[in-house]
């Protein structure tokens, strides 16, 4: 089972603020009531931070370091030099081959998505440089249908993977998402087989391939081209896994034990190498491509020599 | 025998016609006149109701409690069955099985999704639904037979991989994608049928192949149609509707190129007739292992690869 979890996330976040007007709250409402887009309650310590504040750092926490959301683009400008990169492939487009339609048109529901994002799809590929190595970075759109993984996303990486085959260059993804898409049916399934197919190939040619995780990454990406990272890392307290954590409750019918499914706890049980913290990011990529580095000064020492 | 709502009619009928039956010999041709008219009537239903199958009651062919196993076409279709268990690390999961086997005298490695007949096995094979113990134990075979160059067939029957909290303790998501990782590149030839329900990711865990059949009343899916519903619905109670939308049929699949051919089960269901539907089965997989063995392994490697490489479907404008 799969989950396209971006309208579960939805209602999650309104269900958030619906909690905080209960009045069970030992806080009034009056002071709940703060204007939208200036201030911002943090999820992680609950305190109310100033937007502005959170933006000049990472868009962390200034109190406890929870790392908000952040769009791909400012993903990306956060990790290549001088924020700036290359993006391509960018007039692929969704066609909706299943003819789908829920309460709204697929179609419909791109042509909505692509005007809040500014994206055609669920992903940006791009290259560019970090610390003067090239790279090539795919990174999901949350705000693009949860991140959902279907045709134009599966495509992306593997033409991703591809142009880093031909140039000998490193493989990056970032991901962030609810899993396959529903609206395109068995195609979104078959992603997860072409994108883990196109992972083989990058293995072949000796070409290392960074998967990030950030908060959500679950259900068709966990379970193909993010878990097969040669390197594994997430953002703190990242949601990780396969199955949501509705469907897991419904099954075994309890509750989920606090930390379930969160970066910590992967990393406890021996999922990801590493969880790095925003502000680390780049430097961490840094280390990880000097060690990769195929460059005459990296080669490996020649035998018999220590 | 367990019913579904559509099969009903026909055991009414069914009834009607027996009592009817006994009746014909001691009354005179009204009566005979009206049993043959009755069963005729049943014929006729009978064959609009198969012919016209909605992807809902396809669906629920798909999952009928009487509908074969991987076992029982197992132990019809191969000689020399022997069971491997476990996957080396943490349990065996009795959810997926597999081993060894022959197919006309020749070695072959097996490994299907098993449901359970009744509600203990059901427990006991967690209603086909594998942990990632299933996956890596799958794995395992799948490696055991590249080893020996023994071809791999792999039977699909299951509602999705186990949503559990030990099942994300031990990592279902890698287990899954490792499945999919290593299919891809497995140097044996791999025939992959799907016998019952083929449920997103659990489904395609084993399911990585150079040939993918299907039985005429299977299923294969991104999402279960009841899932669907609530996720996109918020109306769990839309899954019959949901069924068509998601193009799940055996019928959408061939046409989508997803599936390489459809064995056709006899009418009612391949539960209405076993020893038919398992020789059908048992032809069908000859045919296609005796086509693809006889290909070169790195060229049916790159052709398993373009398979997959090609499914999408996605439009570039140029600007
Ligand atoms: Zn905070």
């Amino acid at each position: 089972m799969i989950y396209s979890s971006y309208e579960e996330k939805k209602s999650e976040k309104t269900l958030w603020f619906r909690r905080e007007k209960q009045p069970k709250e030992k806080i009034k409402n009056k002071k709940l009531q703060i204007p939208e887009g200036i201030w911002v309650r943090c999820k992680g310590c609950k305190e109310i931070i100033y937007k502005k504040e959170i933006e000049r750092n990472y868009d962390l926490c200034p109190k406890c370091d929870y790392h908000f959301y952040i769009n791909a683009k400012k993903r990306l400008s956060l990790l290549y030099d001088e924020g700036k990169y290359t993006a391509f492939d960018e007039n692929m487009l969704a066609t909706d081959p299943l003819k789908f339609r829920d309460r709204k048109k697929y179609k419909d529901r791109l042509k909505e998505y692509a005007s809040i994002t500014g994206l055609k799809d669920a992903i940006l590929s791009t290259e560019g440089a970090i610390a003067n190595k090239q790279v090539v970075i795919c990174a999901m759109e949350f705000k693009f249908m949860g991140g959902s993984m279907a045709s134009v996303v599966g495509e992306k990486i593997v033409r991703a993977i591809e142009k880093c085959i031909a140039g000998n260059i490193p493989f990056i993804t970032v991901s962030c998402s609810g899993g396959a898409r529903m609206q395109e049916g068995i195609f979104s399934l078959m992603q997860m087989a072409k994108t883990s197919g196109a992972i083989g190939k990058l293995n072949e040619a000796g070409i290392p391939f960074i998967s990030i995780l950030t908060d959500p990454t679950t259900g068709g990406v966990s379970a193909s081209f993010a878990m097969l990272g040669d390197i594994i890392f997430s953002e703190p307290r990242a949601l990780i896994g396969f199955a949501g954590e509705r469907v897991i409750e419904q099954t075994i019918g309890q509750q989920l034990p606090p930390g379930f499914q969160r970066a910590e706890f992967l990393l406890e049980h021996g999922m990801i190498d590493m969880i790095v913290d925003r502000r680390k990011m780049r430097d961490t990529l840094i280390t990880l491509l000097n060690f990769f580095d195929k460059s005459p000064q990296n080669t490996p020492l020649p035998q018999n020599q220590k | 025998m367990a019913t579904l709502d559509f099969e009903k009619q026909f055991i009414e009928l069914d009834v009607a016609i027996r009592e009817m039956q006994n009746l014909a010999y001691e009354w005179g041709d009204n009566v005979r006149q009206e049993y043959r008219r009755l069963k005729k009537k049943r014929t006729k239903m009978f064959n609009d109701t198969y012919n016209k199958l909605t992807p809902w009651q396809r669906t629920q062919l798909a999952r009928h409690p009487d509908r074969p196993y991987t076992l029982d076409y197992i132990s019809q279709i191969f000689s020399d069955f022997i069971e491997l268990h476990g996957d080396r690390k943490f349990a065996d999961d009795a959810a997926i099985i597999g081993g060894l086997a022959k197919l006309n005298g020749r070695g072959v490695m097996l490994i299907g999704h098993q449901k359970g007949r009744g509600t203990k096995e059901n427990i006991s094979r967690n209603f086909g639904m594998a942990n990632p113990e299933g996956f890596r134990k799958a794995l395992r075979l799948m490696k055991l037979a590249e080893r020996f160059h023994k071809p791999v067939i792999t039977f699909i029957d299951t509602p999705g991989a186990y949503p559990g909290i030990g099942a994300e303790e031990r990592g279902q998501a890698e287990a899954i994608a490792r499945n999919i990782y290593e299919m891809m590149v497995l140097r044996v030839p791999i025939i992959s049928i799907i016998v019952g329900e083929g449920g997103s990711g659990g489904a395609l865990a084993l399911g990585v192949s150079d040939r993918l059949l299907i039985l005429e009343h299977s299923i294969y899916s991104v999402i279960s149609p009841e899932a669907c519903a609530a996720i996109l619905w918020k109306d769990h109670t839309k899954a019959p509707e949901v069924a068509g939308a998601l193009r799940l049929t055996a019928q959408d699949l061939s046409k989508h190129k997803i599936v390489d051919e459809i064995v056709k089960e006899p009418i009612g269901g391949a539960h209405r007739n076993f020893d038919m539907i398992a020789h059908k089965m048992r032809r069908a997989i000859v045919r296609h292992l005796q086509k693809i063995s006889l290909i070169p392994i790195e060229k049916l490697l790159s052709q398993r690869y373009q398979r997959y490489r090609d499914y999408g479907e996605y439009q570039e404008p140029t600007d």
